[in-house]
């Protein structure tokens, strides 16, 4: 297959970048989309130019190091999946295809298309966490955990990290991603015991680190490649709400 | 040699060596502990759980990974689950049994008393884990869950969803962001360990890359733990992130650790087929689809190009169930990867290039409805389709083995020491607990074993004679390793030959899947022997050497990769002058020399129940590694031909 393509090319967070256009002909069908740039990366090596950085680990949709937003979808059109999974064969042949990275003030761009997304870490870091030292656990089978609770907390535990829900909201919030850590601990027992703080706190970090908020425009669910459910930003509003409650009433 | 090579296998019944061991280690009082630094190069399961433990304990810890974040290291893609002698099944599980399939499963070229202790420590893996918030499956009355894996008769494997390693390995990156909170932890994400410093023959300190700014630093500390994973991409295609490396344990390797048992790589029997040159990585299909899928190639070859639905029952050949009754679709890794070779190599394999076998769901789905597989596997069927354009809930999946596991690495003793003091190895990157072949679900209990419960126990012992004894980072052995890796740097970026890097690491990948992949013989070897020299000077050549664009102070993603596949082009004639020496079959290592009447693995234990640990003695035209020998003592179990029929 042949494509146009037209790719942000950035030297520095400080330079101002432009998409750049060049051609990719003779692609195979069952290349990814990712190694579709490995094929242009090797034939601009060896014309002597300056290959394309772009960043991937796994290639097989789980590692969320995948930042790329594909002719203005985040993660591009085959949802759900990050842009690793996806393949040219979803593209027609001459298309054009325009590649940048997660655009998101708090994800600075290091290089073209690759980008710092340590904020996100940094929200975890305040208390997406159940503190439990390793050598103090109970036997596993004495907290029993209702099928539902464990599945639904399963369902929210499922996020790779990606922050293509931040990339893809009108206002660049990260509410999804914080929802879903939240919702994952807030439905087990375990997680009961810091429940309160917990949230306040990564709300708390989610506002320090720039983000926006939530209108409920659910484009974060529609390009989330692990199928998180909005339903659970309702419940992180829930879980906020009831801790300032708490919080406010001195408890 | 640096240091001692000495396994220190506690004496004593076999199940008490563990509790005796612990009960007369050295230890490091509260007080002082926060006057050690200890450096954890690696943030998977081993090197995440391990940094967040020490950092519990009141150590202060330093964590390196190449990745932007701790969460993606490449224990986030184990999909099928984590081993645990719960017995939660009652089905005669038990401590003794899981460590007689590990060791069996392993052919027996594992030390007893280590993978005893693994099998001790399993249960408090799942307590741990559970404590933490990982959503593992369950029952409808709230009690865990079990599937059943390869290479075992219970039902012992703990699972969430698909995505097993991804629930782990979140659950100790919450655990080391709580240690980054509470300042025990520094993290350093994009940041490769490019050496090891030796100070007075003991591991004091590494000498790092940031990968975002090029800047190389000298980081000082008590004691290193490296924690890099495994080998894999040495094949270039295998089930392993594109990032994984062989980097960290070979430059340790190079200044005096010793590299156990490089040829023993696991070959995974189901993973997507290979489809083209121009193609990044292979996929895994979790084994745990064994439990309900029924392996099958054409009876007959003229039957392999036909659509699967138009060949009859009859004219199907269910080979595992055939050759291996008792175990049938869950036999073994080795041998069910061997199996679908032999079945493509007589030309009964199907799909493009005849390199694939059907894994079939069609009686599953008719006995338990296509909702109940849906829910065990639908994130799999998912991405078979992805990859495939096929849906596998119609027609069978196709599958062949693919690289994803190895289990040789740094060799280290019953501590998780090598034999450099100081330099603890842990997880995928050491050589210990699996012998020549690992069972699946075995990783993941490795992983966590070695960074919560056994390396808390026993780095203390070491660093308790170690008070006060950390150098500067300003020492003349730290600027001596600055300085080579700047040369080596240099050396890279003035190459400036004509061809891609992929394409001489793709041409080292097909040379070893060829001669050094599932079966080996001597002739092959040797060939590849001859070979890799070749293709190592050709990677450094003027003419026709490779191309490192841009320069070293800078973002440069050729640069990184470029180290990585110089040092594979080393490494990978370390593994074949190992597969040539170990002149046996055992587990995933299969010399075509070897073999019984019905093509198993056919072991010499007379000569080779050894660890074969390689010293590294200078530039390899000159010198070749020389070879030390650990015996294996079994003093339990009964070395027997393995048998899963």
């Amino acid at each position: 297959m042949n494509f146009k393509l037209r790719i942000w090319r950035q030297r520095d967070a400080k330079s101002r970048g432009k998409l750049v256009k060049y051609d990719a002909p003779d692609i195979p069908a069952q290349a990814s989309l990712l190694e579709m740039l490995d094929i242009v990366n090797e034939r601009l090596l060896l014309r002597g130019e300056e290959p394309i950085a772009f960043d991937s680990d796994c290639r097989e949709g789980i590692c969320g190091t995948c930042s790329l937003t594909v002719n203005g979808e985040a993660h591009g059109p085959d949802h759900p999946g990050a842009a690793c999974e996806l393949y040219m064969r979803k593209f027609r042949d001459g298309e054009t295809i325009i590649v940048e990275p997660f655009r998101v003030k708090s994800f600075p761009v290091i290089k073209d298309l690759v980008i710092d997304r340590s904020a996100l870490d940094r929200i975890v870091q305040a208390g997406g966490f159940i503190s439990a030292r390793a050598g103090s656990a109970p036997e596993a089978n004495s907290i029993p955990i209702p099928k539902h609770d464990a599945d639904l907390s399963m369902e929210a535990a499922a996020c790779i990290g990606c922050g293509a829900c931040a990339a893809a909201c009108p206002n660049a919030s990260a509410m999804l991603f914080t929802a879903a850590k939240v919702s994952h601990l807030a439905l087990l027992p375990q997680g009961e015991p810091e429940r309160t703080k917990r949230v306040v706190s990564m709300v708390q970090a989610m506002d320090a680190e720039g983000f926006g908020n939530c209108t409920n425009t659910y484009e974060c669910e529609a390009v989330c490649p692990a199928e998180i459910s909005a339903s659970f930003i309702a419940k992180l509003n829930r879980e906020y709400s009831k801790a300032s409650l708490r919080r406010s009433a001195g408890e | 040699m640096i240091g001692n090579f000495d396994a220190r296998t506690p004496s004593g019944p076999l199940d008490r060596k563990w509790t005796s061991h612990k009960d007369h280690s050295r230890l490091v009082s509260p007080n002082n502990r926060r006057k050690f630094e200890v450096i954890v190069v690696g943030s998977g399961l081993a090197g995440g759980s391990a940094a967040a433990t020490l950092g519990e304990l009141g150590y202060r810890a330093k964590c390196f990974c190449y990745q932007d974040s701790a969460r993606r290291a490449h224990s986030i893609a184990a999909q099928g689950g984590i081993n645990a002698a719960k017995n939660y099944q009652n089905d005669g599980d038990s401590v003794y049994r899981l460590f007689y399939d590990t060791i069996k499963g392993g052919d027996f070229r594992s030390r007893e008393a280590n993978v005893y202790r693994l099998a001790e420590v399993s249960s408090n893996i799942i307590d741990q884990c559970v404590a933490q918030g990982v959503p593992f499956a369950r029952e409808y009355g709230g009690l865990l869950a079990n599937r059943s894996f390869g290479g075992a008769q219970v039902s012992r494997t703990f699972y969430a969803r698909g995505q097993t390693g991804q629930q782990l390995l979140l659950g100790c990156y919450q655990a080391l962001c709580r240690q980054i909170a509470a300042g025990t932890v520094q993290m350093f994400p994009q940041t490769e360990m490019l050496d090891v410093v030796l100070v007075d023959g003991h591991a004091k300190g590494i000498v790092t890359r940031n990968l975002r700014t090029g800047k190389i630093d000298n980081v000082a500390a008590d004691a290193i733990v490296l924690a890099t994973g495994g080998y894999g991409n040495v094949f270039y295609l295998s089930t392993n992130a594109r990032g994984c490396n062989v980097t960290a344990t070979y430059r340790a390797y190079k200044k005096g650790a010793l590299f156990a048992n490089p040829c023993f790589t696991q070959i995974h029997p189901t993973c997507i087929p290979h489809s083209g040159d121009y193609q990044s990585k292979l996929t895994l299909m979790s084994e745990s689809l064994r439990n309900d899928g029924r392996v099958w190639v054409p009876k007959q070859k003229e039957d392999a190009k036909k659509p699967p639905n138009e060949i009859p029952e009859s004219d199907r050949d269910y080979y595992l169930e055939r050759k291996y009754p008792s175990y049938g679709n869950l036999a073994p890794r080795d041998i069910s990867s061997r199996a679908a070779k032999e079945v493509c190599d007589e030309g009964r394999g199907v799909g493009p290039g005849g390199r694939g076998v059907y894994l079939d769901f069609a009686d599953a789905i008719k006995r338990l409805g296509e909702e109940t597989i849906r829910e065990r596997y639908g994130n799999l069927f998912e991405v078979y389709q992805k990859i495939t354009g096929e849906n596998a809930y119609q027609v069978p999946m196709r599958i062949y083995p693919a690289v994803h596991y190895t289990m040789g690495g740094l060799w280290v003793d019953y501590n998780l020491m090598s034999n450099i003091p100081g330099l603890f190895v842990i997880g995928e990157a050491n050589f210990s607990d699996h012998g020549a072949n690992r069972l699946g679900a075995s990783a993941l209990m490795q992983g966590l074993a070695d960074g919560y419960f056994i390396l808390p126990y026993t780095l203390p012992n070491y660093l308790a004679g170690q008070m006060g004894k950390r150098p500067s980072n300003d020492h003349a052995e730290f600027k001596k390793a600055e300085r080579d890796i700047r040369a080596k740097i240099d050396n890279l970026l003035k190459i400036n030959g004509k061809r891609s890097l992929d394409s001489i690491h793709r041409e080292l990948g097909t040379l070893l899947w060829d001669k050094c992949g599932m079966a080996r013989n001597k002739n092959g070897l040797e060939e590849a022997l001859r070979k890799i020299p070749d293709l190592r000077e050709r990677f450094w050549s003027r003419d026709c050497g490779i191309r490192v664009p841009g320069d070293g102070e800078d973002f440069n993603q050729s640069l990184e990769r470029a180290g990585r596949v110089a040092d594979f082009l080393e490494f990978a004639e370390l593994m074949c002058l190992d597969a040539l020496a170990r002149d046996e079959s055992c587990g995933a290592h299969f010399r075509d020399e070897h073999q019984t009447s019905e093509g198993e693995a056919l072991r010499d234990d007379e000569n080779f129940a050894d660890v074969f640990a390689w010293e590294f003695q200078g530039n390899p035209a000159t010198a070749g590694p020389k070879l030390h020998r650990e015996p294996l003592h079994f003093e339990t179990v009964h070395l027997t031909q393995r048998s899963y029929k």
